[in-house]
């Protein structure tokens, strides 16, 4: 394993510690238990916005935390949810009386840990509502399986979301377009390599050279197959074709296209994925009104990437544009 | 005779010791149907409880399991945290303020922990998780239990080896919870990290009954 790091152990407080003086003034980082806070958080009189998860998903969560979009984020171990005693002081961080919502992808590990500290800080005179999202399509058996899971989707709901709650709408409101957006976006994922988790010190599973596994999960959790390696194009039409077959989009549909890197896959390459997509949906009718090529949900260093479509309706699409202040999103301000 | 706040912590620190030593056979039987994170967590919250004993030393059995299941409960993340934090915390409450726990009591404190995980994590018998090696556990302990001699090491030697059973037992299921479950067929010929884990938890609660 080679990594840049300097003890396996420390490589999430030595990581977000880099990110809090990198990003001074747009956060605050408390180191323990650990959380990070928007630097004017709680802003009077709105609703807050606690997100959260394993680490290993850089920028997502802590590079999502500003104006415009999460007002705390919670980084758990690599690959593993944060607990309870990290999520209910950033909850109660930015808490400023309208409520907050928690923002949580749904694997087992975080829908607990969540769940256990919604219920501390409604003990503590919080109101809590729960966004879960579960956008991705290469789960099948959703009703013999923990159900799908929450992947380059979550992006999509804390922009969203986030500008809902800086204009000020009240907890219910934005906890209804972040369940809208979560209703009207899907994903799906393909790995070309594997990643390895720091303290574990070898890669995750095993690919072949010439292997691919197609509907793998944010963690290297599998997908739906493994196939041999395709061309870009192939590869492209078996990520989009099941999301815009769940997704029932029709010819005229306004949609955001996400083509999200893994971590260890060039931004050229991405651009080669986004434009097979962005030709395969025209073909369909469907028009791309946004986008967003880059890496912001990743899985350490593996290869690969998802593909995410968004099914818009106007205000879904103002709230996109709406500013956005954060370290790793910002644009209109 | 029964248990006392001794066993209690002598049964914490057997389990502490035996999420070290397996701290990465834990992490390679995560590896092919979880995350890898497993051996680490358990080791790092164990490492945690052995702390806070240190810190406060418990004054009843119960009073060793409620610490127990508020700092796995911070410290673990996963599943895993909340999971056993909620097995501790249900069998410190059937334990109540008994300083000297006998075989019955014993048995309703295990059994109270399987409900607590299975009303937590919504999974049954079958679906390849820690459910497949609390559950043989209690049955065993509670027919142990009624034995008639009340003896608690027997309770729990029953347990621990059911316990091992059931976790062998995951080997061919095919997970319906957990990440593994999105393996499908592919789980099948894998252990379930979790299972092991509790097996080990309570081959440690026999061991400190020696």
């Amino acid at each position: 394993m080679k990594k840049l790091i300097n003890d396996p152990k420390a490589v999430v407080d030595e990581s977000v510690e880099g990110f809090g003086l990198a990003h001074a003034d747009l956060v605050t980082v408390f180191p323990d238990p650990k959380y990070i806070v928007r630097k004017d958080a709680p802003v009077a009189g709105k609703v807050g916005l606690v997100s959260g998860g394993g680490s290993g998903h850089e920028p997502l969560h802590g590079g999502y935390v500003g104006m415009g979009m999460l007002d705390a984020a919670v980084p758990g171990a690599v690959f593993t949810s944060p607990t309870p005693d990290q999520i209910l002081p950033a909850t109660l961080a930015v808490s400023s009386g309208a409520g907050v919502v928690h923002i949580v992808k749904n694997y087992t590990g975080d829908v607990l840990n969540f769940e256990t500290a919604a219920e501390l800080a409604q003990a503590e005179g919080v109101e809590i509502r729960t966004v879960l999202v579960n956008d991705d399509v290469a789960v099948q058996d959703s009703l013999y399986t923990a159900g799908r899971r929450g992947v380059g989707g979550t992006v999509l709901v804390e922009k969203i979301a986030g500008a809902a709650a800086e204009r000020g709408d009240n907890l219910d409101a934005v906890a209804a377009i972040g369940d809208r957006v979560n209703q009207n976006v899907r994903s799906m994922g393909v790995a070309l390599s594997a990643c390895t988790v720091p303290h574990a010190g070898v890669p995750s599973f095993e690919l072949e050279e010439n292997e691919i596994e197609i509907g793998i999960g944010i963690h290297g959790e599998p997908g739906r197959h493994r196939i041999p390696m395709e061309n870009a194009d192939g590869i492209t039409d078996r990520l989009l074709d099941p999301v815009v077959s769940d997704l029932g989009l029709a010819s005229g549909d306004q949609v955001l296209l996400f083509v999200n890197g893994m971590g260890g896959t060039p931004q050229s390459e991405l651009y080669i994925v986004y434009r097979r997509a962005a030709q395969k949906l025209a073909e369909q009718g469907v028009t791309v009104a946004r986008s967003l090529v880059g890496n912001f949900i990743t899985s350490l260093e593996m290869q690969g990437c998802s593909i995410t479509v968004l099914r818009l309706d106007d205000e879904m699409t103002t709230l996109w544009d709406a500013p956005v202040h954060t370290p790793a999103l910002r644009w209109g301000v | 005779m029964g248990l006392d706040v001794g066993w209690a912590v002598r049964w914490l620190t057997l389990s502490a010791q035996a999420m070290a030593e397996h701290r990465v056979e834990l992490i390679e039987l995560d590896r092919p149907i979880g995350d890898s994170d497993h051996g680490e967590n358990m080791d790092r919250g164990f490492k945690a409880v052995m702390d806070k004993l240190a810190e406060a030393p418990p004054e009843t059995p119960a009073a060793a399991l409620k610490l127990t299941a508020m700092t796995l409960m911070s410290k673990v993340g996963g599943a895993a945290g909340p999971l056993y934090g909620t097995a501790f915390l249900r069998a410190a409450t059937a334990l109540g303020e008994a300083s000297d726990v006998d075989a019955a009591t014993l048995a309703a404190a295990l059994q109270a922990a399987r409900d607590g995980i299975v009303a937590r994590g919504k999974a049954e018998s079958g679906d390849k998780t820690m459910v497949d090696a609390w559950t043989p556990a209690i049955e065993a302990a509670a027919a142990a239990a009624g034995d008639g001699d009340g003896d608690v090491r027997k309770v729990l030697l029953a347990a621990a080896e059911a316990a091992e059973a059931g976790a062998v037992s995951t080997d061919p299921m095919l997970a319906r919870k957990g990440r593994a479950s999105y393996l499908g067929e592919r789980s099948i010929g894998h252990r379930d990290p979790g299972a092991v884990s509790s097996a080990l938890i309570l081959r440690a609660a026999a061991g400190a009954a020696e």
